[in-house]
């Protein structure tokens, strides 16, 4: 048996929903937002919103690497592919999302002969550069606080080697400084958070702390089964109902106080914060990483300056509002119409853990979703 | 822009496949024996009726746990010839061979072939080989096409009726991930063996047991891709129940870690059934008395609830859908 198991089948479901129902009765309506692009996925395979009662909303925020990439930066990246004898390897997800141009991907980039690779690590990324030492390997580094080490990793092990030919695109970003964006937001509209287990993971649960002790809003550090997300949601209406916002954590088999602190100081080593631009929420302080001096001479940002053009969102997408939660997937107009996963307009359709393509894949039927 | 090349989501099995089938080919060449679909063609011959059908291999790496790309070129096509209802009895080998393949290994996959064919009691009649420049192949590729007798007339969608109940002859998922671990994209090496079979006894005993209304193999875009192909576009849905769809837990773990979803990974040794309900056990008896159906299990029912549209009860008790393979799976990022 795995030992994920337990938590996939959960023993009562029934019981925790009709607590949950009890709990609404007295809070009113509620919106939860989840901040982790797994997650998104995780609550539209369980079909947990079919189960939760309708007062109850739950809202995805910016917690998808590749939605919060910004268009003008796919812009460059599609301009770097380009470039003569740079080959770009990058996670699967990035390969289809369009820059400004309607449809033009790395996909349709590499269809045209740009070497394009997709990886699963960074690390694959590496071994790429010393198979291939007459190219300049480009790395895309998305992410958040989660796949900052295995980043960080790469780039010591890239200076271990003394490899000539690699270098970082160091798309990085901090979950912190985002949350408070969004939070400090005129339309923000959301009454607690499950906060992503694998983030806490690397960062400590207690990093979540300022939600409830500077916002008043209550937050559940949550795992990625059924039963995970179901008793988070549960706690979140419970601190809701007793007007007692706090932070828990309920995913402790994985996540301790201080989180993994040798894949801190390995990030604390290559990365140091920096401004940076969210689709949907603009330029905001200390919100990404960037390589540090040291690690120069594997910046790709520095060996191959590419003009950044600002990039314009495609004409009606609404990508920007979805990510910030202040608008679901189906009200977008080009939702499963112009917008499908087979033709993506926006990232949210493109990506694994975008809200707009779990919605479409797990909740779309006629006349709306599931 | 989006349409004027063709990329590699054309050819993972999903809705772009679809679409190159429906808009290009299908209006190219439109006759009765090809618009039905299947998995093969079905030829309104004087005398015995023929299925006819053919399957080209570019699997890399050419060799994977439980099989290489010789078994799975014959397998596949028997397979196809036993979802159409047919008998299969002989078959046309190609390959494409880059300059520089191993002799060896030319040898070793044409013996794999011979003993699947053996096995599945086909005769291979005819051939070709091609060798193309180095770097112009990607070290072999084959063809193979497949001639059997028609056994079972009548198999397809429009069989179907409410209530049917669906089928499956075993675990599901496992030659998707085998592959995906041999071509080292799995980071652990563990018991994933490719589930890669012929199907003939197993369809064989599936329809002598009566009431089968229309068999597949789910290979590319697996199980979900499959029966979404039972139920577009028809008044007819089917409904799944997560918790009896056979997942072996090397394919579930191996999933997880890549966040890929078995009923999307390929199969190549089991078959979708849909059966009447008063047939359904009767079916699954036939085929858990056979070598690779020992799982066999009922998973879902077919509905008037939601036409069109393949639906799955989660082990939560709660409801979603169950899509078509939209591009490649592709692995999670955080």
């Amino acid at each position: 048996m795995l030992y994920e198991e337990g938590f996939r089948r959960p023993g009562d479901p029934r019981r925790l929903l009709e607590r949950i129902r009890e709990l609404c009765a007295e809070t009113g309506p509620l919106r939860l937002m989840e901040i982790c692009g797994t997650h998104t996925m995780a609550i539209a395979r369980a079909g947990l919103r079919s189960l939760l009662p309708p007062e109850l909303r739950l809202v995805s925020g910016p917690g998808c690497p590749v939605c919060v990439t910004p268009a003008g930066v796919l812009d460059g990246i599609l301009q770097l592919a380009g470039e003569p004898g740079v080959l770009v390897a990058t996670y699967g997800d990035l390969l289809r999302v369009p820059g400004s141009a309607p449809g033009d991907t790395l996909a349709r980039r590499k269809a045209l002969g740009a070497q394009v690779r997709a990886v699963y690590s960074p690390m694959e990324a590496l071994a790429l550069a010393a198979e291939y030492p007459q190219l300049q390997v480009v790395f895309l580094g998305v992410g958040f606080e989660t796949t900052a080490p295995g980043t960080a990793a790469c780039v010591l092990e890239a200076r271990e080697q003394g490899l000539k030919n690699f270098s970082l695109l160091c798309l990085l970003k901090r979950t912190e400084p985002a949350l408070r964006a969004l939070i400090t937001a005129p339309d923000f509209a959301v009454d607690g958070f499950l906060c992503p287990g694998h983030v806490a993971a690397v960062t400590g649960w207690e990093a979540f702390a300022f939600l409830p002790e500077e916002y008043g809003l209550p937050a559940v550090v949550a795992g990625f089964e059924p039963a995970d997300l179901l008793y988070a949601v549960y706690r979140l209406a419970a601190m809701l109902a007793g007007r007692a916002p706090a932070l828990e954590n309920e995913y402790t088999r994985l996540v301790p106080p201080q989180g993994n602190q040798a894949a801190q100081a390995a990030v604390e080593a290559v990365f140091r914060p920096c401004a940076s631009v969210w689709r949907g929420l603009g330029e905001i302080p200390e919100s990404g990483f960037a390589l540090r001096e040291e690690f120069a001479p594997f910046d790709a940002a520095r060996r191959f300056p590419l003009p950044c053009p600002p990039g314009k969102e495609p004409p009606g997408c609404r990508c920007g509002q979805v990510i910030r939660g202040v608008e679901e997937p189906g009200q977008c107009p080009l939702f499963g119409r112009a917008c499908t996963p087979e033709d993506p307009v926006g990232p949210c359709m493109v990506s694994g853990e975008g809200a707009c393509a779990a919605a479409y894949r797990y909740r779309r039927q006629e006349g709306g979703l599931l | 822009m989006a349409e004027d090349l063709i990329t590699l989501d054309y050819g993972s099995g999903g809705l772009k496949t679809s679409r190159l089938i429906e808009e290009i080919l299908v209006p190219a060449f439109r006759n009765t024996a090809l618009e039905a679909l299947g998995d093969g063609a079905v030829l309104e011959n004087r005398g015995v009726p023929l299925v006819f059908s053919t399957d080209s291999f570019v699997v890399s790496p050419w060799r994977f746990p439980g099989g290489d790309i010789g078994k799975l070129a014959v397998c596949g096509t028997v397979n196809d010839l036993c979802m159409a209802g047919g008998e299969p009895r002989y078959l046309s080998l190609s390959f494409l061979i880059e300059e520089g393949f191993p002799m060896a290994d030319f040898r070793a996959v044409v013996s794999s072939a011979a003993e699947a064919a053996k096995n599945a009691g086909v005769q291979i009649v005819t051939g070709d080989t091609k060798v193309v420049e180095r770097g112009k192949g990607d070290g072999l590729y084959v063809n193979t096409s497949g001639i059997g007798f028609l056994r079972a007339p009548g198999l397809g969608r429009a069989a179907m009726r409410p209530g049917d109940r669906v089928l499956v002859s075993g675990s599901v998922g496992c030659h998707g991930a085998a592959v995906m671990m041999a071509r080292g994209e799995i980071p652990c090496e563990g018991e994933l063996v490719s589930d890669c079979m012929p199907l003939h006894r197993l369809s064989a005993a599936a329809l002598q047991a009566g009431g089968v209304r229309i068999l597949r193999d789910p290979t590319r875009g697996g199980v979900a891709t499959t029966l979404n192909e039972f139920v577009e576009g028809s008044p007819l849905g089917i409904e799944l129940e997560e918790e009896a769809i056979p997942v072996e837990p090397a394919v579930e773990a191996a999933c997880g870690l890549l966040g890929l979803d078995p009923l999307y990974c390929a199969c190549e040794g089991r078959l979708l059934a849909v059966a009447a309900p008063e047939s359904a056990q009767a079916v699954l008896d036939a085929l858990r008395a056979l070598p690779g159906g020992e799982g066999a299990a009922c998973i879902g029912r077919v509905t008037q609830e939601r036409p069109g549209v393949v639906t799955l009860r989660t082990a939560l008790g709660g409801g979603r859908i169950l899509g078509k393979l939209t591009g490649a799976q592709l692995p999670r990022i955080c």
